[in-house]
């Protein structure tokens, strides 16, 4: 118990600051900003990994430790899609999961959101599209924010989660000369 | 053959097959892999990898053309018995053995057509959910939990399907091919000099391990020797993967028996090798560093200098966290004979790598089967013989400070010149396997080339494929709410068997 108390002690407070949102990640605008915000003070993720090698579980596991520490910012993974308010999907969505990831959206409660986790989330990545593998995620379910990269960095995968909630930027003001 | 160090290659007749496995059993061999291959011009053929105490031998099946079907050795080979089913699914040659249910297809596309023949696909069926036979266990009390394939963690997709009474399991029955993405069939459609990119990606947790076999397969072939850096960057790479992923899995162990702060503690370790890793050699895991002929980066001395401080650092952190593990009692109590495999059952039911060590199955390529630069470097190998969720920890935390110091020799050793040299591809139709220990066990690509610089067929083989049968025993008598923790002792992968 004692080591215990003094490694706590030793290590002290190493998480460090988040990320800002990152509109070019956004590919979609579906919720109203006053929804966006209710989420953001209390988010609940849950993680479907519908073919993935593992690579970007590793990574989005990792937001979990001290130093990206995802759960200071409000942030939690959840058990059930039931409970959850946005969905973190790695791919390529393998047919074989097709069926599991439709129905893990459909048990998500309105309002939800969609984050697209990877190279082969996002587009099907270097397993493509066939005879057992559907591609991206959005060709299966509707994706709001995506985040390429092989594995995409902790940070990276934080900044997508961090965009879904954010409000968008302004858009640019009509021109009215 | 082309590829690992000490692989020989045998051909037998089909009418032979059960005797050689037979005698392969006898004298103390065990079996690693087993895949079908129909599009060599000169005829179906079952290859297969034993591992024997004095080295390793590929075996080729030859079939009689007219008809797919090989002889089942899954009474002389428990493990043989998915990958049979697998080679079904894949090739349509048909073992004989009794468990003709498929493995790896679900409802993707119709028993009657195969990915690994050659010709285009059908359209995918209309109802993607198919109805499987697990075993029911039938009894007073008895009933069933069904779990997956979306699990309730950050965790790969599959079903287990476990039969309890209260609490107690009394049999497990797992069903995995959810993750299953055509890996194979897209070998065929990548260059030769490409394909290390998709093998770093067969399971990403081993991305080494799998490029460095591939790479290991397709030089021998070429008729090439890497340069000696580039043998010891490698083998830099597969150690600093073999650390992380210890880190990540203690730490993962200690919070499966209700103590957080050891997640928190080793997470927090292993960021700071993923750091340091991606400072010295580009990223943070090293899906892509190994490339046919060397690796992709060079290290730097600023690099050494960045890689010595951490692995010096991290041995001291781990020494410090593994007293804390040994002398925690909750910790302990959950650990002590949880998910134990007797080393009798894991010779029978052929369990290796890194469980299997646990075991008292003294088995490492590292050192059994050594390539360069593990001959010069003397690895030691770390065994235990109880079996339970204590000794897999055990040799994990010996193996991930065996890493670290082979890690701080290969930095002090690591010899000048080129870090890569030209491939020049080989010629149609020449095969070779390459053999790496991954940080769960061997991990093997079997390759061969078709015509202009193609694959005409590769087959990875992860050592999940051997342990998966063997979780199935490892939980018999325990209680549901341990099973996460015999798992992650374990930690199988899915992706690595669904291919």
């Amino acid at each position: 118990m004692f080591k215990t108390l003094r490694q706590i002690a030793r290590i002290g407070n190493v998480t460090e600051k988040p990320p800002v949102a990152d509109d070019e990640l956004r590919v979609r605008e579906a919720l109203e900003h006053r929804i966006r915000e209710v989420l953001g003070r209390a988010l609940c993720i849950r993680q479907v990994d519908a073919g993935s090698c593992n690579g970007c579980e590793l990574e989005i596991h990792a937001l979990g430790n001290p130093l990206y520490n995802i759960e200071s910012l409000g942030i939690r993974f959840v058990a059930s899609p039931r409970h959850a308010d946005l969905l973190l999907v790695t791919g390529p969505v393998s047919r074989h999961m097709e069926v599991a990831l439709r129905r893990t959206y459909d048990a998500t409660p309105d309002p939800k959101l969609v984050v697209a986790v990877g190279d082969c989330g996002v587009c099907g990545g270097i397993y493509g599209a066939g005879y057992a593998s559907l591609g991206a995620v959005s060709n299966v379910i509707p994706v709001d924010v995506v985040v390429p990269g092989c594995p995409p960095s902790p940070t990276r995968i934080l900044q997508g989660i961090l965009t879904a909630i954010a409000p968008a930027r302004a858009k640019p003001a009509p021109n009215t000369k | 053959m082309p590829g690992a160090p000490g692989l020989r290659a045998i051909e037998v007749d089909v009418s032979a097959w059960r005797d050689v496995a037979q005698d392969v059993a006898a004298s103390g061999g065990r079996l690693l892999s087993l895949w079908g291959t129909t599009t060599t011009p000169s005829g179906p053929t079952v290859a297969v990898v034993v591992l024997l105490p004095d080295g390793a031998v590929a075996i080729t099946v030859r079939l009689d053309g007219q008809e797919a079907r090989c002889p089942g050795i899954e009474d002389v080979f428990t493990v043989a018995g998915r990958m049979q089913r697998a080679m079904r699914d894949m090739n349509g040659i048909q073992s004989t053995d009794p468990d003709t249910r498929p493995w790896l297809r679900h409802a993707a596309w119709p028993a009657n057509a195969y990915p690994l023949a050659s010709g285009a696909m059908p359209p995918p069926l209309p109802a993607p959910v198919d109805d499987y036979a697990f075993v029911r266990v039938e009894g007073d009390g008895v009933h069933e939990i069904a779990v997956g394939p979306v699990h309730a963690g950050i965790i790969e997709p599959g079903h287990f399907r476990f039969s309890v009474v209260g609490e107690k399991v009394l049999r497990l029955e797992e069903r995995l091919g959810y993750v299953h993405k055509g890996i194979e069939r897209r070998f065929t459609e990548l260059p030769l000099l490409e394909g290390h990119r998709l093998a770093a990606r067969v399971c990403g947790d081993s991305a080494v391990a799998f490029s460095w076999a591939y790479a290991q397969a397709l030089e021998g072939m070429a008729g090439m020797t890497i340069p000696p850096r580039a043998a010891w960057l490698r083998a830099l790479a597969l150690e600093l993967e073999r650390a992380a992923n210890h880190l990540g899995d203690l730490g993962a162990l200690g919070n499966d028996a209700g103590f957080a702060f050891g997640l928190s503690q080793f997470l927090r370790l292993k960021e700071g090798l993923l750091r340091a890793t991606e400072r010295a050699l580009g990223q943070r895991y090293l899906l892509d560093f190994v490339v046919p002929g060397g690796t992709r980066a060079d290290l730097s001395r600023d690099g050494v200098a960045t890689l010595d401080e951490i692995a010096r650092s991290l041995a001291l952190e781990v020494r410090r966290m593994r007293e804390i593990y040994e002398e925690h009692p909750g910790v302990r109590d959950r650990f002590v004979t949880t998910g134990a495999v007797e080393p009798e059952l894991a010779v029978r039911l052929g369990l290796i790598g890194l469980a299997g060590r646990a075991s008292g199955q003294s088995f490492d390529l590292r050192v059994d089967l050594p390539c360069e630069p593990y001959v010069s470097l003397a690895a030691q190998k770390c065994v235990r013989s109880e079996g339970d969720v204590l000794a897999r920890v055990t040799v994990r935390f010996d193996e991930l400070l065996e890493s670290l110091r082979l890690v701080l020799a290969i930095l002090a050793r690591l010899p000048a010149g080129e870090h890569a040299a030209a491939v020049e591809p080989p010629g149609e139709g020449i095969s070779g396997i390459g053999m790496i220990e991954g940080w769960r066990g061997p991990v093997a690509v079997a390759l061969e080339t078709g015509p202009r610089g193609t694959i005409r067929r590769c087959h990875p083989h992860d050592p999940s494929w051997n342990n998966w049968p063997v979780l199935e025993h490892a939980i018999i008598g325990n209680i549901v709410p341990d099973f996460p923790l015999i798992n992650k002792s374990f930690n199988l992968s899915y992706s690595g068997q669904d291919l």
